[in-house]
């Protein structure tokens, strides 16, 4: 076996190699989808951010134009702050809002910007403002039922008594999922 | 500087408790060819393993050139490998390697010969073994005594002050035999080496020697010229070299009384 | 005394599994230690690259064949078995994701890992085995070349270079495998089979995670084949026992290895 010929198959192989390796990366994972141009990063404050985790991605109008970096807590406001990247081709004004979604019905949870009407641009370091929460499943079923526990005792305190005036619970502060952008 | 290029002193050698060696003593002149011999499992092949620094003795000392073997560094034990030449029971000629590839190893693995050196150089040692037309082959292709003779060519590639020998003639048809004994004694004298035969064919071996030592029951039974052991009346002596069935190694392994054995029920 | 019989009959097994145990502890130092050794004497393999070059024909390239072949077939076949439960949940869609994770996290390196140790690992001990048997070790050594650094480790790190070549190998070509039953036999929409898998395999934590896996597998098989190797009982028959050891400890190790490693990554 004379070294040209081992020599011509073992570059053979490592090119195979090379070769479905970068196959790999380009078509099957998501490579290209990735971290790929310059970015910008902004932050945002959520009081709960339910199962987002770091690398979600961060959707605008369904299309993916960034990815979360990183979650911390901020331990004198208890509050959760999220760094994420955007793609600096794109450009959110200042009063855009970030919520949190779940693909699908028990899918991973992203973060959805929907831009607001503002003349002013978000910039590298700035903060989003306007939040929404991540569900939280079990709210959502204790809420439900709450609602529903006071609506059979309204109607009930209404046939037997007009005085009484009961408080409805407070829906706290939305019940109504947001539509998902798509 | 001593005339011995190799001393043995008082060399004891063994495995978990048992003695293969006890206290050996052995001197290798310059220029010389001697030889070892002695029955199967006596010994003899470790002893070239000990001068080779591939074990360690219990006891006592092996040296070569007034070194002592075992007392050297990796460094050491190369140094002094690289002046010895050995010669295995079947060659063991490397067997993805060419006759030419294996001859040319040590000087590619030891110097810094350039290739065209090492050509002249390789053709020179198997024109000497007489095999210059078979440096193509590989040595699966060769018979018995050719890869032998390819071995030897390896063993004396850098032309070494010692070449060691293991069962040189072991295995090897009558021509080829002769052959490789005329090539030891003469290889011996054109490269002025000292050569250590471990066999126990006493025809060729008694040819060629200068001295030969007998090894039995760990220890040298005897010592002399061939001619002297020939004359040698020691009993074990007499045995091995006229080749008697019985004597001191007895023909019966240890066993019990014939006659009760045979009338014996089989046991299974 | 029939009372004391079961009782020594049980002292007795407990000291074979005890004596058993040790042995066994023993070969893993015996192990760790000629892997040591080969990283320190790995220097000559990359100074004489060409040495390891040979080896990675010898184990990466010679092995191509086989691993191409059983990867087109586990592909198809993972295909076929995905389609036919996912089908019922109305997800066949899903099933690029299904083939193309289940390749590159766990049947790519792992399988290969196994093929590799069937074929390129006995390879490796039946021949380190018989240069042992044949003495070319011992002749290596003589000619003060260390076979650790000249036999040893360009073995192993061929076996290291190639593994990862040839997990990462298998995946493609399950997945094109995949392809073939997915889309042109069963009818799966093409946009759809891709898609799903590109939104669903991670670069990072699937594909690295896989071609690490295999660098650990590679380390092992390949080290495990060399210390069978160069520790087999010199002879035909030790060899062939060294050969189906280095099989059976292979393939435990990678399995066992597999699901430490995949702990460790689906937590981290």
């Amino acid at each position: 076996m004379d070294r040209t010929k081992i020599d011509l198959w073992v570059g053979i192989f490592v090119a195979l190699g090379v070769a479905s390796l970068l196959g790999l990366a380009m078509k099957v994972g998501n490579l290209t989808s990735g971290k790929i141009g310059e970015t910008y990063s902004v932050t945002a404050a959520f009081e709960n951010v339910g199962g987002l985790k770091s690398r979600a991605p961060v959707k605008s109008a369904g299309v993916v134009v960034g990815r979360v970096d990183n979650i911390a807590f901020n331990s004198k406001t208890y509050e959760a702050i999220v760094t994420i990247y955007i793609d600096k081709r794109y450009h959110f004004p200042k009063d855009t809002f970030a919520n949190i979604y779940t693909a699908g019905l028990l899918g991973e949870q992203y973060v959805g910007l929907e831009a607001g009407g503002d003349e002013e641009v978000l910039k590298n370091g700035d903060k989003i403002a306007k939040t929404q929460d991540a569900i939280v499943l079990e709210k959502m079923i204790s809420k439900f039922l709450f609602s529903k526990a006071s609506e059979t005792n309204a109607d009930a305190k209404q046939s037997t008594s007009t005085t009484q005036q009961e408080t409805k619970p407070a829906v706290a502060k939305s019940t109504e999922l947001g539509d998902p952008p798509f | 500087m001593t005339n011995n290029i190799v001393e043995i002193d008082n060399l004891s050698f063994g495995y978990k408790g048992r003695l293969l060696h006890k206290g050996i003593n052995m001197v290798f002149p310059r220029g010389k060819v001697v030889a070892i011999m002695g029955g199967s499992g006596s010994g003899k092949t470790t002893l070239l393993r000990l001068i080779g620094g591939q074990i360690k003795p219990s006891k006592g000392q092996v040296r070569v050139n007034g070194e002592v073997v075992h007392k050297q560094d990796r460094d050491g034990i190369y140094r002094l490998r690289r002046k010895m030449g050995m010669l295995f029971q079947h060659g063991a000629l490397f067997t993805d390697l060419s006759v030419y590839e294996n001859v040319a190893f040590p000087m590619r693995e030891l110097t810094d010969l350039p290739d065209s050196m090492i050509h002249d150089l390789v053709l020179m040692k198997l024109n000497a073994v007489g095999l210059r037309g078979a440096h193509k082959m590989m040595p699966a292709e060769l018979s018995g005594g050719m890869a032998r003779r390819v071995a030897l060519a390896r063993a004396i590639a850098l032309d070494p002050q010692i070449i060691m020998y293991d069962e040189p003639f072991a295995g090897l048809d009558p021509i080829s035999m002769g052959v490789i004994c005329d090539l030891i004694r003469s290889l011996n004298d054109a490269l002025g080496a000292t050569s250590i035969i471990v066999s126990h064919d006493v025809k060729e071996t008694f040819l060629i020697a200068d001295y030969v030592y007998f090894v039995a029951n760990g220890v040298v039974a005897a010592e002399g010229t061939p001619d002297d052991l020939m004359k040698s009346t020691l009993p074990f002596v007499h045995q091995f070299v006229h080749g008697e069935k019985d004597g001191p190694v007895p023909f019966h392994y240890a066993a019990g009384d014939y006659q009760k054995e045979l009338m014996k029920q089989v046991h299974d | 005394m029939t009372k004391s019989n079961p009782l020594i009959g049980i002292i007795k097994y407990l000291q074979v599994i005890g004596h058993r145990m040790v042995e066994r502890i023993w070969r893993l130092g015996a192990g760790a230690r000629l892997f040591f050794l080969t990283i320190i004497y790995s220097g000559e393999s990359f100074k004489r690259f060409h040495l390891t070059m040979r080896e990675i024909y010898a184990t990466g390239v010679l092995s191509l064949l086989i691993i191409i072949v059983s990867a087109f077939f586990v592909g198809m076949v993972l295909a076929l078995q995905g389609y036919n439960t996912l089908q019922k949940y109305g997800s066949s869609e899903a099933i690029g994701v299904l083939v193309a994770l289940s390749l590159v996290r766990e049947l790519g390196p792992v399988v290969t890992a196994l093929l590799f140790a069937g074929r390129a690992g006995t390879a490796i001990t039946a021949e380190i085995g018989l240069m042992k048997t044949t003495e070319q070790l011992s002749a290596m050594e003589m000619m003060a070349v260390n076979p650790i650094a000249r036999v040893v480790a360009p073995r192993f790190w061929a076996g290291v270079i190639s593994m990862p070549i040839l997990a990462t190998l298998f995946s493609m070509v399950g997945i094109l495998g995949g392809y073939l039953v997915a889309v042109p036999l069963i009818g799966v929409d093409e946009g759809a089979f891709w898609s799903q898998m590109q939104a669903n395999v991670d670069f990072q934590t699937d594909i690295v995670n896989g071609v690490i896996k295999s660098l650990v597998f590679g380390v092992a098989c390949t080290m495990i084949a060399l210390f069978e190797g160069f520790d087999a009982p010199p002879t035909a028959e030790g060899v062939s026992r060294a050969t189906t050891r280095t099989v059976v400890i292979s393939s435990l190790t990678v399995l066992g290895l597999d699901f430490v490693l995949t702990s460790f990554m689906l937590v981290i």
